[in-house]
């Protein structure tokens, strides 16, 4: 390479020989270059690791759809009865909304309901920037959070495209109720300080063999749940339906699905519902 | 080496290690007490919790992430004038290299604390190192930022140990303790020969080193917002964005200094209008390329915009943070237009675009955290809104206080033109050119091989 360099130097007009100073350059620039070589390779490294740590939900290999959420908007009236139901469960305060409630008029289909609670994404976007491995995935891949391990740093707050993440901002408001629990990230009580939290699934409630708390405290019906194995998701009426045949059948969609993220959260539009 | 009988160019530059003004004390106790007054505001937020701050569940990151951008980015300047016109054998760099890499230090040491403001455990910030995730682009900051620090710290010291066995020969007795800091640190540096070869190879050696990790530092802290999905952030450029940046305010932060230094110690025959002049090509150069980014990121962004897009340029041009994005904007096209028109390329001018570039670039790092946060995300949800406390105001002005601080112990510790460096050009300059070169011969290795500059060169 030096050989090459400096015989197009002497073609040229100064025809400088090599000294040795430039020499040296040459070798820094080689430096930068194998540097460039080596950060690809650490790029392709990673965005390998993370296309095998985010299969699941649309993954290839493991394409099983494990727990799914379908909320039928126009079943939803709005009254937030879930949101109070889940802040109950999770010994929430008043502004901690992990299922929130949105109003939607967007000038097309009228006004309408949205309940959203964490999309449980595929490919979490959260999970992916944390620098501790606080958020992590768990065998049912549910996102959870650990919190002994989490720093505070709020990054999944910036990394959510869903707002579905909310922060401790100030010391939690105990109950001796809530004091009770032993901490484990299933069932993250008591809350603490300056830590990320979001909606689980209740994953807590699973083992009882109950439902969520959102969707048992819905008194529409508007919301089912279920795991997508045995294709059945139920709502609060005890109605269950055939996920994948409701899904197709409906024009199920999901929020902001371009972003690929993989939600496991389910819409039914608000066919046929007037506001 | 310069002898015992020492010319009066380096005794000026020694006197202010000896004598103290007025000023000095002045300053000092201003700066003490903006840096008390953070670490006030900073006790009330370990014990209330980060809800004495403005932020939110939406808009989580504010004015501390924003400022702490803004401090890496100023380190750039101590990089490019040191490192970079060092690799290139720009020898008018000589009576600038230690205020540059005095700026860099005291820029990342400041960068370095600033994270902890922002979490809601500081307490466990060394888990990043203990249960670091290579995935996450938190640990490439880390890794990079904390590299940076040693690396600028290393070139910092290297490029001292001359002087520091200059300052042990020819300080007064009285000065004990720092003549003792001064003998230990100079590592027996003798000035023979085989030193001195290795210290250039040592330096030349941390010259190349240090440039890709200078620009990996702020490429990976752009990537913080790059690798997310935020409309405004999750661009491709902006990693050179935020290096151009980086580049434009920190050599603006090192033209601040000269002039503060010339003014302070009496070194208008040492750091020259003409060493400012050479200063604002640069400047002129990364500003060019900074408006070119910004236009090219913009327009990308208006011209066919995606819904959020729509959201974030509205919020921009017209939300009620618009006047900083303007102020930011103009400010930037202000300070092209200062560095190129040639009747305000003089010492003030060029002081006055180098304060408008840092003024312009710390809104703009708030302009690129914040308003991606108040985008909405979810249909039927509203803008954010985020207004910082005094507790965020109060660690800012500690930041700022702290930089300054830096500035001013390091004022008192070691010479702010560098004696050796300086000397050994003069020498380097008899040997070579009877007649100094006075007049502007072009300087391609000042602007490597960006050649815009040159079409605004008007007079010498």
């Amino acid at each position: 390479m030096d050989e090459r360099i400096s015989t197009d130097a002497s073609n040229g007009n100064e025809g400088e020989p090599t000294d040795p100073q430039r020499r040296r350059f040459i070798k820094g620039v080689g430096i930068a270059a194998a540097t460039g070589v080596i950060s690809l390779t650490a790029g392709q490294l990673l965005a390998e690791g993370a296309a095998r740590a985010s299969q699941g939900l649309d993954g290839k290999e493991d394409a099983r759809l494990q727990y799914a959420m379908v909320i039928d908007l126009a079943k939803c009236d709005g009254c937030k009865k879930c949101t109070k139901a889940c802040q109950k469960e999770h010994f929430l305060a008043e502004d901690q909304e992990w299922i929130k409630v949105y109003k939607v008029d967007d000038g097309i289909s009228g006004e309408y309901n949205l309940p959203r609670p964490c999309m449980m994404c595929a490919n979490p976007p959260c999970r992916n920037v944390c620098p501790t491995g606080a958020t992590f995935v768990n065998s049912d891949g549910l996102t959870l959070i650990n919190h002994d391990k989490c720093i505070g740093c709020r990054f999944c707050l910036a990394a959510c495209p869903y707002s579905a993440r909310t922060f401790t901002w100030k010391e939690p408001e105990h109950t001796p109720e809530e004091l009770a629990h032993t901490y484990s990230p299933e069932m993250p009580l008591p809350h603490r300080r300056g830590v990320a939290e979001k909606c689980m699934f209740c994953v807590h409630r699973r083992k009882e063999g109950k439902l969520p708390a959102c969707v048992e405290g819905c008194p529409m019906g508007a919301i089912y749940f279920g795991d997508a194995a045995e294709n059945a998701v139920t709502n609060s009426k005890g109605q269950t339906l055939p996920l994948r045949e409701t899904l197709a059948d409906n024009a199920a969609y999901r929020l902001r699905d371009h972003l690929g993220t993989g939600p496991s959260v389910f819409y039914l539009p608000q066919r046929g519902r007037r506001a | 080496m310069s002898e015992q009988g020492l010319d009066p160019k380096t005794k000026r530059i020694l006197t202010p290690l000896l004598r103290t003004g007025l000023g000095f004390y002045i300053a000092l106790i201003i700066l003490v007490g903006l840096f008390l007054l953070a670490n006030y505001a900073w006790s009330v937020q370990l014990d209330k919790g980060l809800a004495v701050t403005g932020l939110n569940d939406r808009v989580s990151w504010g004015i501390y992430i924003s400022v702490f951008i803004y401090f890496i980015g100023i380190s750039y300047g101590g990089t490019c004038v040191s490192a970079i016109l060092r690799l290139t054998g720009a020898e008018w760099r000589r009576p600038i290299t230690r205020l540059a890499e005095t700026s860099t230090v005291a820029a990342l040491l400041v960068a370095a604390i600033m994270p902890m403001f922002d979490l809601g455990h500081p307490e466990k910030i060394l888990d990043v190192v203990f249960y670091g995730r290579i995935e996450s682009p938190l640990v490439w900051d880390f890794i990079s930022v904390g590299t940076y620090l040693a690396a600028s710290m290393l070139f910092f010291y290297l490029a001292l140990i001359p002087d520091l066995a200059i300052l042990d020969r020819v300080l007064p007795k009285r000065v004990r303790i720092r003549r003792t800091l001064y003998r230990v640190f100079k590592m027996r540096w003798e000035a023979t020969p085989a030193q001195v070869r290795k210290l250039e190879r040592a330096l030349m050696a941390i010259t190349i080193i240090i440039i890709p990790i200078a620009v990996s530092a702020h490429t990976v802290l752009s990537w913080m917002f790059g690798m997310t999905t935020r409309a405004g952030w999750h661009s491709s450029i902006f990693g050179p964005y935020f290096v151009a940046g980086a580049l434009f305010s920190g050599i603006g932060i090192v033209v601040i200094a000269m002039a503060v230094v010339r003014w302070a110690q009496h070194l208008e025959d040492v750091i020259t209008d003409f060493h400012f002049r050479r200063m604002a090509d640069i400047l002129l150069v990364f500003g060019l390329a900074y408006l070119y980014m910004t236009l090219s990121e913009y327009l990308t962004m208006t011209f066919q915009p995606s819904d959020d897009e729509k959201i974030l340029v509205g919020l921009l041009t017209s939300g009620p943070l618009a006047p900083y994005f303007w102020i930011s904007t103009l400010g930037l096209v202000l300070a092209v237009a200062l560095l190129a028109i040639p009747r305000t390329r003089t010492v003030a001018g060029i002081t006055m675009a180098a304060l408008v570039v840092n003024v312009a670039l710390l809104i703009k790092r708030f302009i690129i955290v914040v308003p991606s946060m108040q985008v909405p995300l979810i249909p039927g949800d509203a803008v954010a809104t985020y207004s910082p406390t005094w507790v965020e105001w109060a660690l800012i002005g500690g930041s700022f206080a702290a930089f300054g601080l830096i500035f001013l112990v390091a004022s008192k510790l070691v010479p702010m033109v560098s004696i050796w460096e300086v000397s050994e050009g003069d020498k380097a300059h008899a040997k070579d050119a009877p007649a100094a070169p006075e007049a502007r011969t072009p300087s391609p290795e000042a602007v490597a091989s960006v050649s815009v500059v040159v079409a605004t060169e008007g007079r010498s």
